[in-house]
């Protein structure tokens, strides 16, 4: 029972992560390759201040404040550079944050940071809470979907420049996403750091950036429901398959090839076209809208 | 002297930038694509040329074979990989571009070990002194004038020749080019064939210059091709060869410098943030 407490909060807390970066990469479409590092800043921040003697949950806000506020900075360069050059840049953020990270002491260096104090929950009751979170993380997500800021998002990440000529303050509404997707990522790094009990500079560097992106990506790039499952599969995978352990890069880069080379919007792409061929007299009205 | 050294160093390194960055740099020209994969034809190159070498002890040879499996792997990863999606938005390419580096890595750590492969007997290991007080290896000296050598040639190619001419155009304007007959399916798997030999050729000589080959010895150049073609302004040839030799000088003052703060990639990708909130267009590209 002990081993899927663990394995349902590590998936929780991935599909809370992936959420994150969907609601910047998908909902506002502006590409992050570099999410981990906003991981590992909630991670460092929350395993420091409960060093430090701060109780667990009040690490929390600390750690999406944080978080958010380097989101905000990095949401900037969104401003100045676009698609390719953006996605070069947030690369260039993560390599910086463990480049950073390997070369503090006061931040554990290489050997990171182990021994993090317990919140205090037994492993159901922060199984509950990971879940709870990733869960409020979802409805929240569809909720902004909907809203006008999520119709926003959707106007940008489909084409900025009409946005613009709509004057809708663009800037205004992308650093929005990054904040608040960076924050989400903060609190995700609070709890992967308080589950593993230690962190370290790798756990948050480019391969993970990438895992991130192919959960996404695998799960449908901007639809809340795909990307719950694709996170949630990727991330049990290896677990359920002792086999794929040792081949687990092989099979998350072949997927993520794959994905994108026959069915460019993921699992929910392949569910909607089933959809659709079983009920091809549907309304007319009903194909603008995104599910 | 150090100053001296540093810089040399430097621009060992940013030659074999440059031989990686000019492939990337050829098929974003052509495609907008950020080939990420391109580095596995660096590990490709740097594992045969380490076979081929320990099998037969002729290094011509092995330069030879690699660059022919790369270049033509790279016409079939043209082929089966992107051109199917050249019509999707941008990120989707990038992705599958990655997803391929990701499983080519895991392949060469499945076929070959994840502990990496030697030479028996590394060549040109024998150390040169220039102007009384510069130490090189000869293979170090060797990089530096086989790039220059190669990027000279390319250069011609590209300016004087009907091919190259061809290419130019089809980088300008692909349906203008195709209409004066120019067959662009051509053009792509030429430019895939010679970007791939070419970092296959880098992946040779840097096995040569470290004496390994692993896995993982092509992810770096590929993070940092990237931030090199970015540099130099995003396909535009010229500006990526100056951006991968200020880049290779920069990181071998900063691993002295700046190395309490910053590691090696660090500083890479410092520079290349920087200059992006300075000049979006890159360091050496035209308005």
């Amino acid at each position: 029972m002990a081993y899927e407490i663990s394995l349902l909060t590590a998936m929780s807390i991935s599909v809370l992560f992936a959420l994150s970066l969907n609601l910047i990469t998908g909902l506002c479409g502006q590409i992050s390759l570099g999410h981990a590092a906003f991981l590992g800043i909630g991670a460092y921040t929350s395993a420091l201040l409960c060093k430090a003697g701060l109780p667990f949950f009040a690490t929390l806000p600390l750690a999406m404040l944080v978080a958010g506020l380097v989101g905000v900075v990095v949401g900037l360069t969104s401003l100045r550079v676009r698609d390719d050059f953006l996605a070069i840049t947030t690369m260039g953020v993560v390599f910086l944050f463990v480049g950073i990270v390997r070369q503090q002491d006061w931040l554990g260096g290489e050997m990171g940071i182990s021994n993090i104090p317990v919140s205090g929950l037994s492993k159901t009751g922060f199984m509950l809470l990971a879940l709870g979170l990733a869960a409020a993380t979802a409805i929240f997500c569809v909720y902004l979907k909907k809203s006008w800021m999520g119709r926003v998002f959707n106007g940008i990440a489909e084409d900025e420049d009409t946005m613009r000529v709509l004057s809708i303050d663009v800037p205004r509404y992308k650093l929005a996403a990054f904040a608040i997707g960076t924050a989400l990522a903060g609190l995700a790094g609070a709890l992967y750091g308080q589950h593993f009990k230690y962190i370290g500079p790798d756990s948050f560097g480019f391969i993970e950036s990438i895992t991130v992106l192919s959960m996404v990506v695998f799960g449908g790039i901007g639809s809340v429901p795909g990307v719950i499952v694709g996170a949630a599969l990727l991330s049990a995978l290896p677990a359920w398959f002792q086999v794929i352990g040792d081949y687990k890069l092989l099979v998350y880069g072949g997927l993520l090839f794959l994905m994108m080379r026959f069915s460019p919007m993921g699992l929910a792409g392949i569910v909607r076209s089933l959809l659709k061929r079983k009920a091809p007299e549907a309304s007319p009205a009903a194909q603008g809208v995104e599910p | 002297m150090l100053f001296m050294e540093l810089i040399s160093q430097g621009l060992v390194q940013g030659s074999i930038y440059a031989l990686v960055a000019l492939g990337l740099t050829l098929v974003y020209g052509l495609l907008r694509i950020l080939h990420v994969a391109h580095a596995s034809f660096f590990t490709l190159g740097g594992y045969i040329g380490v076979l081929v070498t320990n099998a037969t002890g002729s290094l011509p040879l092995a330069f030879l074979i690699a660059m022919l499996a790369a270049g033509l792997m790279g016409i079939a990863m043209y082929r089966l990989c992107y051109e199917p999606i050249l019509k999707q938005p941008p990120f989707v390419a990038l992705i599958a571009s990655i997803g391929l580096y990701i499983a080519f890595e895991e392949v060469f750590r499945i076929v070959f070990g994840a502990s990496g492969l030697s030479y028996q007997a590394p060549p040109l290991q024998e150390h040169v002194q220039l102007f009384g007080f510069l130490n090189f290896s000869l293979a170090e000296l060797m990089v530096m004038a086989s790039t220059a050598i190669i990027i000279g040639i390319l250069g011609y190619l590209q300016n004087k020749t009907r091919v190259g001419i061809a290419c130019q155009a089809t980088v300008t304007d692909p349906q203008m080019a195709e209409s004066f007959g120019i067959r662009l399916r051509t053009v792509r798997d030429l430019n895939f064939f010679i970007g791939s030999a070419l970092a296959a050729f880098a992946g040779v000589w840097v096995a040569l210059l470290n004496n390994l080959v692993e896995p993982t010895m092509g992810s770096v150049p590929s993070y940092k091709g990237l931030a090199i073609i970015v540099l130099g302004g995003m396909g535009s040839v010229r500006g990526t060869l100056l951006a991968a030799l200020v880049l290779g000088v920069i990181e071998s003052f900063g691993t002295i410098y700046l190395s309490q703060f910053l590691d090696r990639n660090a500083i890479a990708f410092a520079f290349l943030i920087l200059v992006l909130m300075f000049r979006p267009q890159g360091l050496f590209a035209k308005k």
